[in-house]
């Protein structure tokens, strides 16, 4: 059940990440942090790491 | 302005795009890749672990079992490998079993994988090769690399403190996911104390006189080069160190089992059940933390000139020198050990004895590699082949 929950936290934040770089209009550096933070969250929601 | 903001985004789309494919894709073959085991003449049944305790079915912690029967009745030893799966010498001590052993009286239980989980996870902030190669007459045989640890993909989330069954011991919130931790395990909890379950149950119900646990330490580690053992098992482990030191001139010290450490093997096992539990410990540098870069080569030959300056200065538990310490001698001292525990324990109780031959000892396996005594899946018959 937690682990569950875990994932559906982890598929909410990744949407939040995404939703925020296609937002950003001119911080170059932020989006590419929104980016970066997203790549463990995909691996995790995709059960590869 | 506007074009150029999604020219910038779309580059920075396609970065990630790569970087999470190209950092992802070797982790999904690496936790998908089977290593192939011929069956040698010996294995006379192939079950799961699972057999044992219905909670392992359907998850990946469930391992395959080979049993190897003798034609006389006799005693029962249990083998386990890869209980850290990132001390690899248990596993191939295990396979050069699996492959090759043939038992003449009583029953040898060999888990090369016994933390199947933490086989198919790994360390990359350690920067941990994600499979090492071994070369044999037919070419080179690719194991993976594991991790000691279940992965977590497997059991979540971690505790915050890892409260030990059923003797509540406060451990380490990691030592949830380390199945040298969670012994003797309960039937329906965590994972990793479903496979221990597993494991005792095996011991119960077949009246497993020995079990052999194997792994490797740290060089920088006091517990290394040795045979860890409890009070009822000190005697054989005594007499087969001082034996394979005699014959076979390597050493392996005999380091008593704490009584108030719990979880581990060579505790609990002599606890819950009859067996005469044994841990065998072969120095491994590559899991040393002041070393260079953790490459296959590295975990292979065991050289490193960081570990090679810390033993001049006498800050080492083992003899090191330029030839560092190689798998095939990691792996010949638990192929000895093993064999002398078992023919130790014959001698004190020879009704009960496990008979076993065609296994190599030390001095083989140093002089015809590790390699030489895997057989080609390709050459066998695939009724003989698993992968695990």
């Amino acid at each position: 059940m937690v682990m569950i929950f875990y994932y559906v936290i982890s598929a909410f934040l990744a949407v939040l990440l995404i939703w925020n770089f296609i937002r950003e209009k001119k911080n170059v550096e932020d989006m590419a942090l929104y980016l970066l933070v997203l790549v463990p969250l995909v691996l995790r929601i995709l059960r590869v790491k | 302005m506007m074009r150029r903001t999604w020219v910038i985004k779309a580059i920075l789309v396609v970065s990630f795009l790569a970087l999470t494919i190209l950092g992802g894709l070797g982790l999904y073959e690496q936790r998908r890749f089977d290593i192939p085991i011929v069956a040698g003449p010996g294995v006379t049944k192939v079950v799961k672990l699972s057999d044992y305790s219905q909670g392992l079915k359907g998850t990946i912690a469930d391992t395959l079992v080979f049993i190897l029967e003798g034609k006389e009745a006799g005693g029962k030893a249990l083998i386990m490998a890869n209980t850290h799966a990132n001390e690899p010498e248990g596993m191939l001590a295990a396979l050069i079993m699996i492959e090759n052993a043939v038992v003449d009286r009583g029953t040898l239980i060999i888990i090369p994988q016994f933390n199947h989980s933490a086989s198919r996870n790994t360390k990359p902030g350690d920067g941990y090769p994600l499979y090492f190669e071994i070369e044999t007459e037919w070419g080179k045989k690719t194991f993976r690399m594991g991790n000691r640890d279940a992965s977590p993909l497997d059991q979540w989330p971690d505790p915050d403190v890892y409260i030990h069954y059923p003797e509540k011991q406060l451990l380490s919130f990691i030592d949830a996911r380390n199945t040298n931790r969670t012994w003797p395990g309960r039937p329906n909890g965590l994972l990793m104390e479903r496979v221990t379950f597993a494991a005792m149950e095996i011991m119960r119900r077949e009246k497993v006189d020995i079990a052999v646990d194997i792994h490797g330490a740290e060089t920088m580690f006091p517990v290394t080069n040795c045979i860890v053992a409890p009070e009822k098992s000190l005697r054989i482990a005594t007499m087969a160190a001082l034996t394979v030191k005699a014959k076979e001139g390597f050493d392996s010290h005999v380091e008593p089992s704490p009584v108030g450490f719990r979880g581990l093997s060579h505790r609990e096992i002599g606890d819950h059940a009859e067996t005469l539990p044994f841990l065998l410990e072969a120095p491994i540098p590559f899991l040393d933390q002041p070393t260079g870069p953790k490459t296959e080569k590295f975990l292979l030959d065991g050289k490193d000139p960081f570990l090679l300056s810390l033993a001049r200065k006498k800050k080492l538990f083992v003899p090191y020198d330029e030839s560092g310490w190689p798998v095939e001698k990691r792996v010949g001292q638990h192929c000895s050990l093993t064999m002398e525990i078992l023919r130790q324990h014959a001698k004190r109780v020879p009704d009960r004895a496990v008979e076993v031959r065609g296994v190599p000892r030390y001095a083989d396996i140093v002089k015809n590699g590790v390699g030489s005594y895997f057989h080609d899946p390709a050459k066998a018959e695939r009724s003989k082949i698993y992968l695990n």
